[in-house]
């Protein structure tokens, strides 16, 4: 008997039609902008890959964006309009047609704008259509518009803005190419997710540069790094003062570049307590002026022919005393408080690891010259053969951006750059066209007069240079619902989505009508204290009606927040409808050239279900809205958004796509409408991208061939060169108007807090001076992005899910030793605010005072498409209910937000608590767990055979030779040699 | 039982992953997923999937955790496993039926869903843990280095690839014949000291992973020298520079 099979080799099919057509768009799992191949199969989707011809993600996507099958399929997706029928929160709602939704909404907002525009408040959570939504919010006529951005990331883009005219992420990135050295501070695994990943890769393969990564949690982009520094919370802007410091010292610093690209010999005016100290000293024409060492005479600080010194106080004609930034900066940042030893302490960072950290920026940044032997001109039309970088990188994030500090620590970071000689040089951060802009760009917030039936013309959110520039009413209050451009947070340049719910809940500083929310999960984790967030919500008036009177809530999906509105309009997924990516918004462009995308509809929705876009144009046709009907009250865009994208123009020549613009699209940047541009975009791609020449690649504030081009593509007014700003002159401003200068000041309850926290330096305070020093709460609770999940979407998904159902508190294990706790163990996490119940894991890569755990995990029963016993909803916690919105009141004040007392970012990085381990008897499940949503309809699949209906069809045709691929090809092969020239 | 074919296949189709620059972000495991869940091994069956207890067949799953070496020092480690396609594969010659066999053209271990019998030997053989019952199926599955992929005409030739590969952000993952000493996987395996996993099991697995690199550092001196003691210091140091715009 033969119990040994023989060998049957199947007949294996090799080669199978698998798709009837592969189309191209751009990815919307996160916030990167991938683009993608969508490959469909009978109408279904069969695979989705990264385009290998995309600038973004050359071809690579990570598993958020494979994953977008399992999203596009969510049991969680919204069928039909809905309006309520029970009461808020409930989840009882009727299901209605579009039309009645749209006449709905259209009498409660006719109704508004014949009243008072204002008291709509439409704000957008991940919007990707900012540039559209903020203009229809203009044009409506409310100030109250913004998104997200205030919650997420305006301390890293504001700081930026004011100081170097750009910032990280899309308005810049890190020379993978060149650089020596990169430093990330508190950068998650997230923005932008693949093309760090890109450069990680590529950078370790190479072995040329070293990688530090300075974040208090070591996961994802800090395992690989070269060295892990766990910095405690909120302390990254002592360390990088302390860096400063100790460059100062040994006299590392790049003097030619401060010379030429910064206002580091402006001069200063010092004669305090009068209303003109501390700014600039200005010609006649309105020039900053310095002193000339050579001719020893004070001349315009912007002549090309200056020769200027960097320190020397001097005195003016008219006696003036005056003293150069630099100076400025020496002397603060020479003082001994930041010597390493002094910030060792309270950083958690060993002084001889930041006197090391500071001797390899200086060893790398003049010592490792990065040489590139490309001819360029400079703004003066100097010719250059070289283009000669200091290669030194500095990437940071959301570590940075979500304390009550991170504008000035952020400012600070770019104050290192400057002052190594380290920005959009070969090998160092580099700026993103169509960035760099003006720091800041001329563009002051709108929305200083509201009036009924008015449109508001020009950007609602800016940047204030002045106090004049605020959005106040003449006895101070804000004028915005959010109180962003007020006293409070005066350069709130994303907007206050974080204030919105409260401030709408005290009717501060006024009552509105109607709250009209767009994918911002304001039930849950959009919002700081969930338990308050949904009082507001839901309170009513004494006569029994809702202290919101109506709310209007978009999104694609049953989140948390679905259940609290009153009129639902589902939205589609992101592969059924057309979208742009655009220059006007927030650009995906590369530092070596400017891209925008589209997206098509790749797949036709199979539900009741509208593109929020179309809906908008809908809305503003009903509504009669300016730029959206003609003088007959006909659509101005009949065919709804992919319209606009190609026929709107928001000045002449310039619209939403800056590739194939003119009649026969023959231009970019400026031209007039291309009745053909979405089928060029998508012949293309669905991308456009257009390199720099390798002329215009570096020095961009100072090039003079980019700056032209810059100017020729509407980016720019003028080609003049864009100086960066050691020294931010509207701080001050603001500061002497706390003290007392000028018609706009500050009520007298804010003035102590606007001349602290308002210096035209960066300076470092400990967050809890704002938030809380109660040492009740000694452990800092932060929150880190998995990779693979993006915000609350990914527990819909099937496939992520399954990665990872539920969270845990991270905690070092020497922490866990202190509170006699061991893996496995639930602890009561317990803020100044709120406790929740958690389950804890040990690990040794997290700064001892620190606990995290994963971001947007845990989920309310009921929502997103889950089982009522799902353990997102059981076992999985937020610490958003730890969070306080406001703050306990002192020093006179009632109201304190959490927030950035300079742009109102949302201080959620600044959570403190302490731990309690749970008793045997308490069980271990989530507290607090809320009242379960009705969902719509307990999710009945049990098995699910993902792709077992789509049958690849065989091919009779002979397959081609396996091909080999190697990740990173620079590994193996030979290095590619930089051009270094050493000199000390 | 199976037999190995009788003369091993000269090409030896496999990976490299390289764990100097795997980042955990688990974009090989859902594009894997994602491919896999049609063609060949269709469909990749997943169980209670809004419920109490997600899961599901996955070909390639990603491993985070924490090595402390006896000095105290921890590294985190993402560790991403799929089958190696081993030369003398266990789980092959374990096989009752023949379902479970490895390729002569190309060494791809693979399992013949029409004959195979659920009876998991091979899962149980596998030292990896790399095998994925399906029991919606009743059938064994596991990775095909997407063999309904790479040898694909319908395809671009760019999309000839195993999904893990040309997803994967930072490029960890090579793929290509180790067979071939002189192939790019096999150079990069030998310029980077490549291994094995768990060679004492002896199933000379096809794959390889290469170690994290050294450390890179600067040669900078522990600290500055310090040229200026204070603020009067550094004005005198600055104060006859002149520089131009």
């Amino acid at each position: 008997m033969k119990f040994w099979s023989s060998r049957s080799q199947e007949q294996v099919s090799l080669s199978s039609q698998v798709a009837d057509k592969v189309k191209t768009t751009t990815c919307y799992m996160c916030a990167c902008r991938c683009g993608i191949q969508v490959y469909v199969k009978e109408g279904k989707l069969r695979y989705i890959e990264g385009n290998p011809h995309h600038p973004v993600n050359k071809g690579v996507l990570c598993a958020k964006g494979s994953a977008g099958i399992m999203q596009h399929y969510s049991p969680a997706r919204l069928q039909k309009p809905l309006l309520r029928i029970g009461e808020r929160g409930e989840g009882r709602f009727r299901e209605i047609g579009w039309d009645e939704a749209l006449s709905l909404a259209t009498t409660w907002l006719a109704d508004i704008r014949a009243r008072d525009p204002s008291k709509l408040a439409f704000f957008t959570g991940r919007d990707q259509s900012q540039s559209f939504t903020g203009w229809w919010a203009g044009r409506f006529g409310t100030p109250n518009f913004a998104a997200h951005g205030g919650f997420c990331s305006v301390n890293i883009a504001a700081a930026g803005m004011y100081t170097i005219g750009g910032s990280f992420w899309e308005f810049g990135e890190v020379d993978w190419e060149h650089t020596r050295y990169l430093m990330m501070f508190g950068v998650a695994e997230d923005h932008d997710s693949n093309p760090i990943k890109i450069g990680l890769g590529s950078l370790r393969s190479k072995a040329q540069a070293k990688i530090v990564a300075i974040n208090p949690v070591r996961t994802g982009y800090a395992a690989i790094a070269d060295e892990w520094i766990g910095i405690r919370p909120g302390t990254d802007g002592l360390l990088i003062l302390s860096l400063i410091h100790e460059l100062l010292r040994a006299d590392k610093i790049d003097g030619e570049f401060l010379a030429r690209y910064t206002n580091a010999s402006w001069l200063v005016i010092d004669a305090p307590g009068t209303a003109r100290h501390g700014l600039f000293a200005r010609d006649n024409k309105g020039n900053p002026l310095c002193f000339d060492g050579r001719y020893k005479k004070i001349v315009s600080a912007l002549s090309p022919e200056a020769n200027p010194l960097l320190v020397g106080a001097r005195d003016l004609d008219d006696g003036t005393k005056v003293v150069p930034v630099f100076e400025l900066i020496a002397h603060r940042y020479l003082d001994p408080i930041y010597a390493p030893e002094q910030v060792a302490m309270q950083t958690g960072v060993p002084a001889a690891t930041i006197k090391r950290l500071a001797a390899e920026l200086a060893e790398v940044a003049f010592s490792k010259r990065v040489v590139l032997n490309v001819p360029w001109t400079d703004w003066a039309g100097r010719r250059h053969q070289q283009m000669i970088g200091r290669p030194i990188s500095i990437h940071a994030m959301r570590g940075i951006s979500a304390h009550a500090n991170g504008f000035d620590t952020c400012r600070g970071i770019h104050v290192l750059q400057m002052l190594l000689g380290a920005i959009d040089t070969p090998g160092s951060f580099r700026f993103k066209p169509p960035y760099p802009k003006a720091a800041p760009p001329g563009l002051k917030p709108v929305g200083q007069t509201v009036a009924s039936q008015t449109a508001i013309d020009g950007a609602l959110l800016g940047y204030p240079t002045d106090p004049a520039d605020l959005l106040i009413e003449d006895n101070g209050t804000a004028k915005r619902i959010d109180k962003a451009y007020s006293w409070e947070f005066p350069l709130a340049a994303h907007g206050l989505l974080h204030m919105l719910l409260h401030n709408a809940w005290a009717g501060d500083p006024y009552p509105i009508e109607c709250l009209f929310l767009y994918m911002a999960n304001m039930g849950w984790n959009s919002a700081m204290n969930i338990g308050n967030s949904i009082k507001y919500l839901t309170d009513k008036n004494s006569d029994g009606s809702y202290r919101i009177p109506k709310i209007i809530y978009v999104d694609a999906y049953n989140s948390e927040t679905v259940a609290y509105a009153d009129l639902v309009l589902p939205d589609t997924t992101y592969l059924e409808r057309w979208d742009c990516i655009s220059l006007l918004d927030r650009p995906i462009s590369c530092a070596d050239g400017p891209a925008d995308a589209i997206r098509q509809p790749v797949v036709t929705p199979d539900r009741d279900v509208r593109p929020f876009q179309d809906v908008l144009l809908d809305l503003g046709v009903r509504l009669k809205l300016p730029d959206m009907v003609d003088e007959k009250d006909q659509p101005l865009y009949p065919g709804g958004y992919a319209d606009y994208m190609v026929n709107h123009q928001r000045s002449p020549g310039i619209g939403p796509l800056a590739g194939w613009r003119g009649k026969e699209g023959q231009s970019v940047g400026i031209g007039a409408p291309n009745p053909q541009q979405l089928n060029r975009y998508v012949e293309n791609g669905c991308h456009w991208y257009q390199p720099l020449t390798p002329a215009q690649r570096y020095f961009k504030m100072g090039n003079a061939d980019y700056l032209t081009y810059a100017k020729q593509m509407g980016w720019l007014a003028k080609s003049e060169p864009l100086i960066l700003q050691l020294y931010v002159e509207p701080m001050q401003k603001f500061r002497l108007a706390a003290e007392g200068h000028g018609t706009v000041q500050p009520p007298d309850l804010l003035r102590g807090q606007v001349r602290k926290y308002f210096d035209p330096l960066p300076q470092w305070y400990p967050p809890g001076e704002i938030t809380s020093e109660d040492k009740a709460y000694p452990l800092h609770a932060i929150t880190q992005r998995p990779m693979h999940m993006y915000h609350s979407w990914g527990s819909q998904n099937a496939w992520l899910r399954q990665i990872t159902d539920r969270n845990y508190l991270f905690i070092h294990v020497d922490c866990a030793k202190a509170h006699n706790l061991s893996e496995g163990d639930w602890v009561w996490v317990i803020s100044p605010h709120g406790r929740i119940k958690a389950p804890i894991k040990t690990m040794h890569g997290v700064n001892p005072d620190t606990v995290w755990t994963w971001n947007a995990i845990g989920k309310r029963k009921g929502a997103w498409g889950l089982s009522l016993t799902a353990p997102e909803a059981n076992q999985g916690f937020v610490l958003n209910h730890l969070i306080a919105d406001l703050l306990p009141p002192r020093e006179h004040k009632t109201k304190i937000a959490n927030a950035d007392p300079i742009t109102g970012q949302a201080a959620w990085y600044d959570l403190k608590v302490r731990l309690e381990k749970c008793l045997p008897c308490e069980t271990k499940e989530g507290a607090p767990i809320l009242a379960p949503l009705q969902s719509n309809g307990t999710p009945s699949e049990k098995i699910l055979r993902q792709g077992a209906n789509i049958k690849d069809t065989p091919i009779n045709i002979s397959p081609p030779p396996f091909k080999e691929w190697i990740g990173n090809s620079d590994s193996y092969l030979e290095q590619k040699i930089l051009q270094e020239d050493r000199h000390d | 039982m199976t037999d190995l074919p009788q003369t091993p296949s000269a090409v030896k189709l496999g990976l490299v992953i390289d764990l100097d620059i795997c980042v955990g972000c688990h974009a090989c495991a859902v594009s894997c997923k994602e491919w896999n869940s049609g063609g060949y091994s269709a469909p990749l069956t997943d169980f209670d999937p809004y419920g109490t207890h997600p899961s599901g067949v996955w070909f390639n799953r990603v491993h985070s955790f924490e090595v402390v070496d006896p000095k105290g020092t921890a590294k985190t480690v993402h560790f991403p496993k799929s089958c190696l396609h081993c030369e003398d594969a266990p789980c092959v010659t374990v096989c009752p039926t023949g379902a479970s066999y490895k390729r002569e053209e190309d060494g791809i271990v693979l399992v013949n869903a029409d004959t195979c019998i659920g009876c998991k030997l091979c899962s149980w053989a596998c030292p990896y843990g790399a095998r994925e019952y399906d029991e919606d199926a009743g059938v064994m599955k596991k990775c095909t280095l997407c063999i309904d992929k790479i040898y694909n005409a319908a395809l671009e030739p760019t999309s000839r690839v195993p999904a893990c590969v040309s997803s994967c952000p930072t490029g960890a993952r090579s793929f290509g014949d180790l067979g071939n000493p002189e192939s790019g996987v096999s150079r990069l395996v030998a310029s980077r000291q490549g291994f094995d996993l768990m060679p004492e099991q002896k199933c000379r697995p096809v794959n390889k992973y290469l170690p994290p690199r050294p450390r890179q550092t600067v040669g900078a001196s522990v600290a500055l020298n310090k040229e200026i003691s204070d603020q009067a210091g550094f004005l005198a140091r600055w104060v006859d520079r002149i520089f131009s715009r």
